[in-house]
């Protein structure tokens, strides 16, 4: 069948995708988007996070034809352009919260989502937030280091735009 | 295989007369695993995500009918205070990724003794609304679930809705799991007290083939708190009435090994989440702001 979604703000097509397929192969394998990545297959790992009408899911849980005609923005859709990072990108660079990395593309679209949402989240709300991303490589201290920042950083940038008149 | 996309209930019913073989998907927090690893080729998928009616939730004479689609994040946000046992429960689903795509008809659907809306729909007394081109029917959801992984389900029906009363007492969810996410329970029990009708409800998940009640557990406790005028007294629990109530909690499971928890340890952790539950749900009834009697 054909499957026609709206990624990172483009409308893309595929066919021949099979009708079991999962929003995550359609993603990888069809529209040439590795970013997330594909690990558990089972909803458990969140290796595969994407935001799907603006809520974080699971692609490799979705069916294709789920997607039909839905907004799905991926890790590739975080930046605002080409050569600059999104905050939660940066901080994650700078924090060193990055080891092996397979990780990162779920964790990164899962705190993107949160500081959107919650602002200046507490510890408690970070960790509830990131509790379906596991990281097998680090632990997840330098990943809280870095999401941190990042809100504080998002917070500050929207304080000096309300500043400016 | 044939991706069928219904675009209202209708429809949906429609096509599942017309294809009895076709597997529904809401969140596909189970389908898809299925389909991910090879352990089921269903010849169609019976997608019943544009189907706006199973997304909403209605409040009518102190009756919630929550939508089968209803997903466990808008449990949490929009019914915490109407249904504050169904969204403790809620809150224990995987993760926020799944808590945005699995609902309540899922885990009926399912039929899973380990999915976590089980017990509490057990302990309120809630009714599953199923429906096909027949005809729409009532199951207490005592009477819904029907082995492992079956459910009380005609072919060509498909799960509408939930109602379940707003609730009048406290109610409490527990499970045990090796973490706070993502986790299958070993066990889990869910509690209600009526104190409109001077009735306990309870629930229990992953210690049998199904969801259980233990009655004998609701009766005694019930008994107890009525004959001692603890409703209108709101006087502490005797410690001897709230380990009775475990201990009869947990002769009512009938728990196996498995991979995740023994049978001893099950039957031991139910007696504990019962008491601790009970422990918890009358606390809070006896801070008061749940009237004793209707």
């Amino acid at each position: 069948m054909r499957v026609t979604v709206t990624v990172n703000g483009e409308r893309r097509e595929a066919d021949d995708v099979w009708e079991g397929e999962s929003l995550l192969h359609v993603l990888r394998e069809r529209l040439g988007l590795p970013g997330s990545k594909n690990a558990c297959e089972q909803g458990e790992c969140g290796s595969c996070t994407v935001l799907m009408d603006g809520l974080p899911v699971c692609a490799c849980l979705v069916a294709a034809g789920q997607a039909q005609d839905r907004e799905v923005r991926t890790v590739e859709g975080l930046a605002e352009g080409a050569d600059r990072l999104a905050p939660v990108q940066e901080a994650f660079v700078e924090a060193g919260a990055v080891q092996c990395g397979f990780c990162t593309p779920g964790l990164l679209v899962a705190a993107h989502d949160l500081i959107r949402r919650a602002g200046r989240p507490s510890d408690v709300e970070i960790r509830e937030a990131l509790a379906g991303n596991l990281c097998r490589c680090t632990g997840y201290e330098k990943i809280m280091e870095a999401v941190r920042l990042a809100a504080a950083r998002t917070a500050s940038a929207e304080l000096s735009t309300e500043d400016t008149p | 295989m044939d991706f069928l996309r219904p675009a209202s209930w209708a429809e949906a019913l429609a096509v599942k007369a017309e294809r009895p073989d076709a597997v529904p998907i809401a969140g596909g927090t189970d389908v898809m695993v299925e389909l991910n690893f090879d352990h089921r080729r269903p010849p169609a998928l019976l997608d019943l995500t544009r189907v706006a009616e199973l997304a909403e939730w209605s409040e009518r004479d102190g009756r919630v009918r929550l939508g089968a689609g209803v997903p466990y994040a808008r449990i949490i946000a929009e019914l915490g205070d109407r249904l504050p046992g169904l969204a403790t429960a809620a809150r224990t689903v995987g993760s926020p990724q799944i808590r945005n795509r699995g609902t309540v008809g899922g885990n009926l659907g399912a039929a899973s003794p380990a999915g976590d809306a089980h017990p509490v729909l057990l302990a309120t007394d809630a009714v599953v609304e199923v429906a096909s081109t027949r005809g729409v029917r009532t199951v207490p959801a005592a009477e819904f679930y029907r082995g492992v992984k079956r459910n009380a389900l005609e072919p060509d029906e498909l799960i509408a809705a939930v109602h379940l009363d707003v609730a009048r007492g406290p109610q409490q969810f527990a499970k045990v799991g090796t973490r706070n996410a993502m986790v299958i329970a070993v066990c889990a029990f869910g509690l209600a007290l009526h104190p409109d009708r001077r009735r306990v409800g309870t629930g229990i998940g992953s210690a049998a083939p199904t969801p259980v009640r233990a009655p004998a557990a609701e009766d005694f406790l019930s008994a107890e708190l009525t004959d001692a005028g603890l409703w209108a007294s709101r006087r502490p629990l005797p410690d001897a009435v709230r380990r009775r109530f475990g201990e009869l909690v947990a002769e009512a499971a009938s728990p196996i090994d498995d991979v995740r928890g023994s049978a001893a340890y099950r039957r031991h952790a139910l007696a504990v989440l019962a008491r601790r539950t009970l422990g918890w749900a009358w606390d809070e009834y006896r801070e008061g702001g749940w009237s004793a009697c209707a």
